[in-house]
């Protein structure tokens, strides 16, 4: 079967779906957005979280089909969803705020990162997730990233045990959750200061 | 570019200057929160197939007939393989001892062994075709334990062994047998005035890494093959494919893939030769990825053990001696099971001075999954059992658990009951001394918010079970020892490449190893390592893969010691000849040359006096300086069989916790409300990855303590739940604040001083979090996991 939806909002379309297939399949083996994490392909770990219509749901436990004209946003569109949300402006023009960091290299240009990077900028949620250490083998990351930007919208001042019910459906084998904790109190403390 | 994912080289920019010491941030952080980081399982190709592999439904079975014709006739399905289609005579594998097959050859000897192979176009074809394979089993009886596996008449697991271990295991059912026996524990024990005993299990624990095992396998016009891979170890993986493909290493170029975390469960190999001979076969390239189901079949796990301990003490609290026996079950395969058999008799009586010590650790072969590498490595088990001892003994004695623990507790020059000397320091008391000094977090802190209860703070949490009524708080004390490196005589060495070149008017180090970033920082310490000993901003990070030397395995807290020793060698034998080359050009400018202590720093050469003498990308000039050389710690010494003695270790590293957890004693339900933890690090090259690893390390053993359990029915050997439905690991509800001490003291015999962090904190969680139960309840609670029935006597 064939599928339309949009994905960090560009129209897609899926070619030869069967009718089995998961969206998180579709994302990850047809449209070429692997971002989205297949650890546990049964709805328990939250690696695969994205948002289906701005609501965060396990896309593998959700068919394709069922995908058909509706809205995703995955980790790999996390930061322009960000910087909607932030400046509400067209996702094609240049902010403002953008165009005063401009620099011929992009940002981060003192960093060669940039140059594996291409999508530079990040939302600051996925900033405070580096600079916490809330990374280590990265694999419950994205998930984490979506289910947490997803609170943050709903409850920008989330108290430790709001954080920890939000992300309770979040799995982490490295961390043991606490630089996670530390990730989004960074991110809502630094949200509050530009708010 | 053919293969998307291939790992790409990671720089890290000149803005920070990024030494050792310092927290610098991870230079593969942007791509993993972009999700553009390539995971083994992200990998894609051009016309690829996608393998699956048939594992046995029943645990020990003669195969009467496998009909693969059905499978091979599925639209799609482009190769089924067996035992008989294996290309060589070398058709078994194995890390230490070569005993588990490629697939399974007229026998099956555990649940979830794999039997055959299937490539075809779309997943869901392949595992379809999968399941049209007939498999006639005849069942054989199940092996499941100690008594089963060394009666008489038992079936062998493995007939006709000729590994090392056979000739001194009294059953062919026992892979390895280590005792230790110092002094006369039957003198000793006349000298006690309380003697305990006891009985421990622990359950089989998962690594429940989240990146299930995958790989890309590319056949190459030279008739070898590519393969793209999540593992611990390139090299050792490359020795055990390589003779079973009948291809020379350097036909077999294996690349890390991202590795979704590790834990030891990617030590031993998992689909890296069915990919490979599927790929060999067909002609395209294969792409494997377990399900979560299949991964709990598809890698080995912590060692299930039942150990019998006795202790006795004077009435003045001084250890008289300990007796043990230690019995691991090893399951259908070898794998690492004699090195964990080392590590439980060595590390048996923990960080204590004991004169008196019989130990005896066993590892059986049995029919249920195999077990083999997990954080913690055969040390975790005897913790788990030796401080639960330590308790009993306190309790009799009337005594403090941790001024006991501390009277009794091992210091830099006391004898480990193989009489190794423990020759830097070992801050055993000090440590237990830093974690009970935390402040308490508050009684009742589930009321500090507002008036109503948070039942999120409770036991049983949002299933609002309780408001508080039946809970009982209790706190617990636990330490732990645990060895770095490969022990017992391995040749436990890394490689490392270092390059330094001018690159657009900035001088750049380049590092090249084969280490597996698992996850654990590696890549972090390797820049740090580089900038500090080079003096440069830039360091480039190249993927590691088998075109280097090989780093040895991420596994026994060894990388940041072992590889990141290699690379400091590398730095150093660089520095030297950028300095030598600097001399012949320069030398005749400046007497300093000759004559000075000299420093590479900020780019520059300089003087110990500070004075620059040239910039680094003029001694450079156009010519790049490349260094790859192999580095080794110093050597070990296999345990004597008989006594084991030895010196078998290359360092240890000591971890303390104090658990603080609230019981709901009605409904047997506890929530774990802080786990502190002070380690001794020897030095903290990244202090931010050294608190992440202890707080991983002690959540996984929170886990243990109270949920994570592989269940296997015992008189089937069938697994029961291999599923994160029914294979619980501590979610961020699960998981309490971790503050975390960290003592720096010197291990001088090691590079900076540092000290392996990444097991030592997995140890000792455990026993603090039961300390803490039975403190709550007044429960013996001799097994682990706890579950709700062991606590209301249902």
């Amino acid at each position: 079967m064939r599928v339309n939806f949009t994905v960090n909002g560009r129209p897609q379309q899926a070619d030869d779906v069967w009718e089995g297939e998961s969206l998180l399949y579709v994302l990850r083996e047809r449209l070429g957005l692997p971002g989205s994490k297949n650890a546990c392909e049964q709805g328990e770990c939250g690696s695969c979280t994205v948002r289906l219509d701005g609501v965060p749901v396990c896309s593998c436990l959700v068919a394709a089909g069922q995908a058909e004209g509706r809205e995703i946003v995955t980790v790999e569109g996390l930061a322009e969803h960000a910087r909607q949300r932030a400046g509400g402006e067209d996702a094609c023009g240049t902010s403002l705020d953008e165009a005063r960091r401009w620099s011929p290299r992009g940002p981060g240009s003192q960093s060669d990162e940039g140059s594996t990077s291409p999508r530079a900028t990040l939302a600051p949620l996925q900033q405070a997730f580096i600079d916490a250490g809330a990374v280590q083998c990265g694999f419950c990351t994205p998930g984490l990233l979506v289910a947490a930007d997803e609170m943050l919208e709903r409850n920008p001042n989330p108290t430790d045990a709001d954080i920890r019910e939000a992300l309770s459906g979040n799995l982490c084998r490295c961390t043991g959750y606490e630089k996670i904790m530390d990730a989004v109190r960074l991110a809502a403390a630094r949200q509050g200061e530009e708010a | 570019m053919p293969t998307n994912g291939a790992p790409t080289r990671i720089t890290q920019g000149s803005h920070t200057r990024g030494g050792i010491g310092e927290s610098t941030l991870r230079p593969d952080g942007t791509l993993k929160v972009t999700g553009e980081f390539a995971y083994a399982s992200d990998m894609w190709h051009e016309d690829m197939l996608w393998g699956q592999i048939l594992r046995s439904t029943v645990a020990h079975a003669e195969i009467v007939s496998i009909d693969t014709s059905e499978a091979l006739a599925t639209p799609g399905v482009y190769a089924v393989l067996t035992y008989d289609d294996l290309p060589t005579e070398v058709r078994h594998y194995g890390l230490e001892i070569q005993d588990t097959p490629v697939l399974a050859h007229g026998r099956v000897r555990h649940h979830g062994e794999p039997v055959a192979v299937v490539a075809a176009d779309h997943p869901e074809t392949a595992r379809r075709a999968a399941a049209r394979i007939r498999v006639e089993y005849r069942d054989l009886p199940v092996i499941t334990d100690e008594a089963s596996a060394t009666a008489p008449a038992a079936v062998l697991l493995h007939e006709n062994r000729t590994d090392p271990h056979a000739a001194h295991v009294r059953h062919p059912n026992i892979v390895h047998r280590q005792p230790i026996i110092r002094g006369d524990v039957e003198r000793a024990r006349r000298r006690a005035d309380v003697i305990v005993e006891g009985e421990y299990v622990f359950g089989m624990q998962d690594q429940a890494f989240l990146g299930p095992e995958s790989g890309l396998a590319v056949p190459a016009e030279d008739g070898g093959v590519d393969l793209y891979i999540a593992t611990q170890w390139l090299h050792a993986d490359l020795r055990q494919i390589a003779p079973v493909l009948g291809l020379p290493e350097d036909k077999i170029r294996m690349t890390l893939s991202g590795v979704g975390g590790a834990f030891g469960g990617r030590e031993d190999l998992s689909m890296q030769i069915h990919a490979c001979l599927l790929a060999l076969r067909t002609g395209k390239p294969v792409k494997m990825v377990y399900n979560r189901f299949e991964s709990f079949f598809g890698h080995v796990h912590r060692h299930p053990a039942k150990l019998y301990y006795e202790h006795g003490a004077t009435h003045d609290g001084k250890l008289t001696h300990v007796k043990a026996r230690i019995v691991l079950d090893g399951g259908a395969y070898a794998s690492s099971s004699p090195a964990v058999v080392g590590n439980a008799a060595s590390l048996g009586v923990g960080p204590y001075v004991i004169d008196d010590v019989d130990i005896e650790a066993v590892a059986l072969y049995t029919n249920n999954p195999p077990c083999g590498a997990m954080r913690g490595f055969g040390a975790v088990q005897a913790c788990f059992a030796y401080e639960a001892q330590m308790d009993k003994l306190a309790a009799r004695l009337g005594m403090d658990p941790v001024e006991f623990r501390r009277l009794n507790a091992m210091s830099q020059g006391s004898l480990l009951p193989t009489g190794q000397v423990v020759d830097s320091p070992a801050p055993v008391a000090e440590l237990l001394r830093r974690v009970k000094a935390m402040p308490l977090p508050p009684e009742q802190q589930w009321l500090v918010a507002g008036e109503e209860a948070d039942v999120r703070q409770l036991p049983g949490g949002l299933s609002n079970t309780t408001h508080g009524e039946g809970v009982v708080r209790g706190i617990g004390y636990a330490v732990g020892i645990k060895n770095v490196g490969f022990s017992e005589g391995f040749d436990d060495y890394s490689t490392a490449r270092v390059r330094l070149e001018a690159a657009g008017g900035e001088p750049v180090a380049t590092v090249h190893t084969a280490m597996a970033e698992v996850g654990q920082g590696g890549v972090t310490v390797h820049a740090q390592i580089a900038r500090t000993e080079l003096g440069v901003a830039q360091v480039t990070i190249l993927p590691a893969d088998t075109r280097v030397g090989s780093a040895g395995s991420t596994s026994a807290s060894r990388q940041t010691y072992v590889t990141g020793g290699a690379v400091r060698n590398a730095c150093e034998l660089v520095r030297e000849q950028i300095l030598e080359r600097g001399r012949r050009r320069f030398g005749a400018h400046h007497p300093a040359w000759a004559t000075a202590e000299l420093l590479l720093e900020g780019g520059k050469v300089v003087t110990d006096g500070g004075e620059v003498l040239a910039d680094l990308v003029d001694v450079l000039g156009d010519e790049a300086v490349e260094i790859e050389q192999e580095w080794r710690h110093r050597p070990t010494e296999p345990f004597d069989l008989r006594t084991g003695q030895g010196f078998g270790h290359v360092q240890y590293s000591f971890a303390a916790h104090r658990a603080v957890v609230e019981v709901d004693t009605e409904l047997g339900l506890v929530k774990v409300i802080e786990l502190a933890c002070a380690q001794d690090v020897g030095k903290a090259l990244n202090p931010l990855s050294v608190t992440g690893q202890i707080q991983g390390g002690t959540t996984q053993g929170l886990g243990v303590a109270v949920m994570e359990e592989i269940i296997v029915d015992p008189r089937t050997a069938k697994v029961r739940n291999p599923s994160f439905t029914d294979y619980l690991i501590p979610t961020i509800l699960d998981t309490p604040t971790i503050p975390v001490d960290v003592l720096e003291l010197a291990d001088d015999h090691a590079p900076y001083g540092l000290r392996g962090v990444g097991e030592a904190p997995t140890l000792s969680s455990t026993p603090a979090v039961l300390a803490a139960i039975r403190n709550a309840t007044g429960l013996e609670l001799n097994r682990t996991p706890v579950r709700p029935e062991h606590l209301t006597g249902g």
